[in-house]
């Protein structure tokens, strides 16, 4: 009974979000909602109010409509609530292995830990769907909950946007993916669940990369709402503001988390690969980016008003493209599990329907988008326009890159495949660029700027990065070009991006601005360990016996011993390292596993960490003469690259509550002098 | 009216650095894309195409039965690969990932050496049982070496 109780759950849910949707529709048909049309009676002459009457077709629309506008919050609430509640009721089909839902004998099994019985539950095409549904209508939820700032008519379209949205991929679940369907008869036994997703980054991974993917559908509902309404000012971008960061901020932490997964789960010693499917998170952290920072120029100047709408469409189109592309099944990639064309073409429908329909939509109304107001080139308002141009520049070559050999091998046949020397190559000296324009763009004042002072501000920066290069030079191994350049400019970036706070008192900087300090000096801290990690990283590739002891870097790794263990679904031969550079010997224990259900063989790599890098060990298979394989790295500061994402993702966490706690401030205020 | 030309400029401004920004993305992109992207050969492809040593390609095919020898290294081993036409030798240095085995499909990265020799960097993992390349589900007809679920039930 679960499962029907789920579909019934889903199936109403999509009902009430057609109900949202027409809502949405016969409010925005009348001309004024009630609040509205108090206001403008008080101040209108007597023509206005007939006019008022007139448009509505003699109906007794005013009253309705605002009947209608009190409905809509509700419904959206209860839509949220609805896929919440099949979500869960599918997780607890999982943890009870309900072997009689199709989808459960498929990805679950028996023997499977708790943790991996409830994962397993997104770790799928469905479920991950269920869940990106549910993302979708629980951000609906909130915006019809938490937010007061909007105007009435324009939080009603988003709302209805936000519908509009859901609809399609309720239908999409609902006749193309339906997680609830019965098999029958009953399978004796689950297929279990890949194993290189049994791991705790599964569990956390996906859900916190869908929640900022999904979360992204607010910002493009916001600017549906604000282009039918006509809406699109300050007072939007503020209200905005607060839902793109968030989102931002769970993309962040998920692809940090989801680049450190692969990192160890792997057990290829990379960290970013370039595959497709990281590129579909990549594209829509880059178009969240540049919204982030267009925002902030409309809500601040009231700049960059037709951009910033736009960027709001890019971001979740974005995303959009990217769940058609893991979901669809048409990569060549490790994570794309199935191949399934139905669901592909339906996707790609969805796909065309809204990004089209927005587009159709912006090009319709951005001529009654105004003028923001203007700035001189040089000008903090010019660095942002130049970080959105370089980010768009970058998320161009990463589309390209990605959808490229799809297209080619849809359209001629022929088969590509677009790896990192590509985007290496390509986006790399881009990215520098725009950490450049990142650093300088703090340091500049808004509407105007003076080259000489801004030079003066520039100077400590940039003399740091010329000591730090010559020095680098002069001690260091030598290194590629990409690599001297990125590790140069990261103590650049370090100092600079803590500059905006000289001469501040500290405790009075607002903690938006900490925020912004705190995610620029992220940066900096992970394009250093991005550089340090491709300059001096050590690899060693052998067959070893065992006694024997091979020097990787600083590093003695000699292999102890190899013996034969087990766990709940997997048997494994585990080899025992001990390593040491100088001081007391260390263990690791990299295993060989190889499960059952399904059959299959991973490696699982054991990771020494130290203050300045990782030692990261493999173990291979046997080879002749008794030996093992063995592939270990010496990676100096690798972890920079992680600890950088996360001081991205804090900055981003800082500067929400400053915005927040700020507006609660001046809300208050405004209460206070009313 | 001067300011209002001017503000209709700026916009106009914006705008062409906008589309400027998209063309030079997708110039930048191709020209990009010429240098770097590794097209997908076959044996037969390799054979009738004459490539260039050093250019990085992907290969794929099935490996020959009894073709896979180990060097004496024991990180090394070398194997052929055949599309039914034509064979291409390979040499791999490292960790070969699971379900790799003699009889199955195969992609890996890396180029060709002078003498003809195919010096992968990667092999491609094949990770999930259910899940194939496309490139190798397109150049084989059918792969048997796909266990299915009633293998995996089999052997549990």
């Amino acid at each position: 009974m679960i499962a029907e109780a789920g579909l019934v759950a889903l199936w109403l849910g999509a009902a009430l979000c057609a109900l949202q949707l027409v809502l949405t529709i016969l409010t925005l048909r009348t001309p004024l909602v009630l609040s509205e049309v108090e206001g403008r009676v008080a101040s209108a002459s007597p023509g206005a109010r007939a006019s008022t009457s007139l448009s509505t077709n003699g109906e007794e629309m005013g009253p309705d409509g605002a009947m209608l506008a009190k409905a809509i919050r509700p419904v959206a609430v209860a839509q949220g609530l609805l896929t919440c509640l099949a979500f869960a009721l599918l997780i607890l089909l999982f943890i009870r292995v309900d072997l009689s839902v199709l989808l459960v004998a498929q990805n679950d099994h028996s023997e499977k830990p708790f943790l991996y019985r409830f994962a397993a539950s997104w770790g799928n095409h469905e479920g991950s769907m269920l869940m990106w549904v549910s993302i979708l209508s629980v951000a609906g939820a909130a915006v019809a909950v938490l937010e007061r700032r909007l105007n009435e008519r324009t939080l009603i379209a988003t709302l209805g946007g936000q519908a509009a949205i859901a609809l399609g991929f309720y239908a999409f679940l609902l006749f193309a993916s339906n997680p609830f369907a019965r098999l029958t008869p009953p399978a004796m036994e689950g297929q279990g669940l890949n194993p290189l997703l049994q791991d705790p980054g599964l569990a956390f991974h996906p859900p916190t990369l869908y929640i900022g993917y999904v979360g992204l559908s607010v910002a493009f509902s916001f600017a549906i709402g604000a282009l039918v309404t006509r809406d699109v000012g300050p007072a939007f971008a503020r209200a905005m503001r607060p839902w793109v960061l968030g989102a931002w901020i769970f993309l962040t932490i998920g692809i940090t988390a989801g680049s450190y997964w692969a990192y160890y789960e792997l057990g290829w010693g990379g960290w970013w690969f370039w595959d497709p499917v990281e590129n579909a998170s990549l594209m829509p952290w880059l178009a969240a980016t540049a919204l982030l920072h267009s925002v902030t120029v409309l809500a601040t100047r009231d700049g960059l008003r037709a951009w910033t709408v736009m960027l709001g469409v890019v971001a979740f189109s974005m995303s959009m493209v990217g769940t058609f592309l893991v979901r669809s099944g048409i990569l060549t990639s490790v994570h794309a599990f199935a191949v399934d064309p139905r669901r592909g073409s339906f996707l790609l429908a969805l796909l065309a329907l809204y990004i089209g329909g927005a587009l159709v939509l912006f090009a319709l109304r951005v001529g009654t988008v105004r003028e923001g107001s203007r700035f001189d080139a040089l000008s903090r308002e010019g660095a942002l326009v130049l970080n959105n141009l370089l980010l768009t520049v970058i998320l161009g070559i990463v589309l390209v890159g990605t959808l490229y050999p799809l297209i080619l091998e849809g359209l001629t046949g022929d088969k590509l495949s677009v790896g990192p020397p590509y985007f290496n190559s390509a986006a790399g000296p881009l990215a520098l660029l725009l950490c450049m324009a990142m650093v300088a763009g703090p340091l500049m004042r808004w509407r105007r700027e003076d080259v000489r002072p801004l030079l003066r501000r520039l100077a400590p920066a940039a003399a740091l990065v010329v000591v730090a290069l010559i020095a680098i030079k002069l001690f260091a191994p030598p290194i590629g070009l990409l690599p001297l350049l990125g590790l140069g400019l990261s103590f650049g970036i370090g100092l600079g991006s803590i500059e905006p706070l000289f001469g501040r008192n500290l405790r009075r900087t607002p903690l938006f601005t900490w925020g912004m300090v705190v995610a620029h000096f992220g940066i900096g801290v992970a394009l250093a360990g991005m550089a340090c990690d491709s300059a001096f990283t050590v690899e060693k590739l052998v067959a070893a016996s065992v006694g024997e002891t091979i020097p990787v870097g600083p590093w003695r790794v000699k292999l102890a011993s190899v013996t034969p263990g087990f766990g709940p679904n997997w048997t494994s031969m585990e080899s025992t390292l001990e390593v040491e550079r100088g001081g007391a010997p260390r263990t690791l224990r990299p295993q060989a596993r190889y499960y059952w259900a399904p059959p299959t063989e991973t490696s699982e790599s054991a990771i020494l960490t130290v203050w300045n890098g990782q030692l990261y060990t493999v173990l291979g298979s046997q080879a002749e003469g008794g030996r093992w394989q063995l592939r270990l790295w010496w990676k100096p500061f690798v972890t920079l690259i992680w600890a950088g994402g996360g001081l991205i993702g804090l900055g981003g966490f800082l500067a929400l509550i400053g915005r927040l706690l700020r507006e609660r401030r001046s809300a208050k205020n405004r209460e206070l002098y009313a | 009216m001067a300011t209002r030309m001017k503000a209709k400029h700026q916009r106009l401004t914006l705008a062409l650095l906008a589309v400027a920004a998209l063309i030079g993305a997708a110039l930048l992109a191709m020209s990009a894309l010429k240098d770097q992207a590794a097209y997908f050969y076959t044996p037969s492809d390799v054979g009738r195409d004459h490539l260039a040593p050093g250019r990085a390609v992907r290969l794929g095919g099935m490996v020959t039965k009894g073709s896979i020898t180990k060097l004496p290294d024991g990180v090394t081993i070398r194997f052929l690969v055949t599309d039914g036409a034509a064979t291409v030798p390979v040499r791999f240095s490292g960790i070969v990932p699971a379900l790799f085995k003699e009889g199955s499909g195969v992609v890996a990265d890396g180029r060709f050496d002078a003498t003809g020799l195919f010096v992968a960097d990667q092999i491609l993992a094949k990770h999930d049982e259910r899940y194939m390349p496309p490139q190798v589900a397109g150049a084989m007809h059918k792969s048997d070496s796909i266990e299915t679920g009633p293998k995996a039930k089999a052997l549990k």
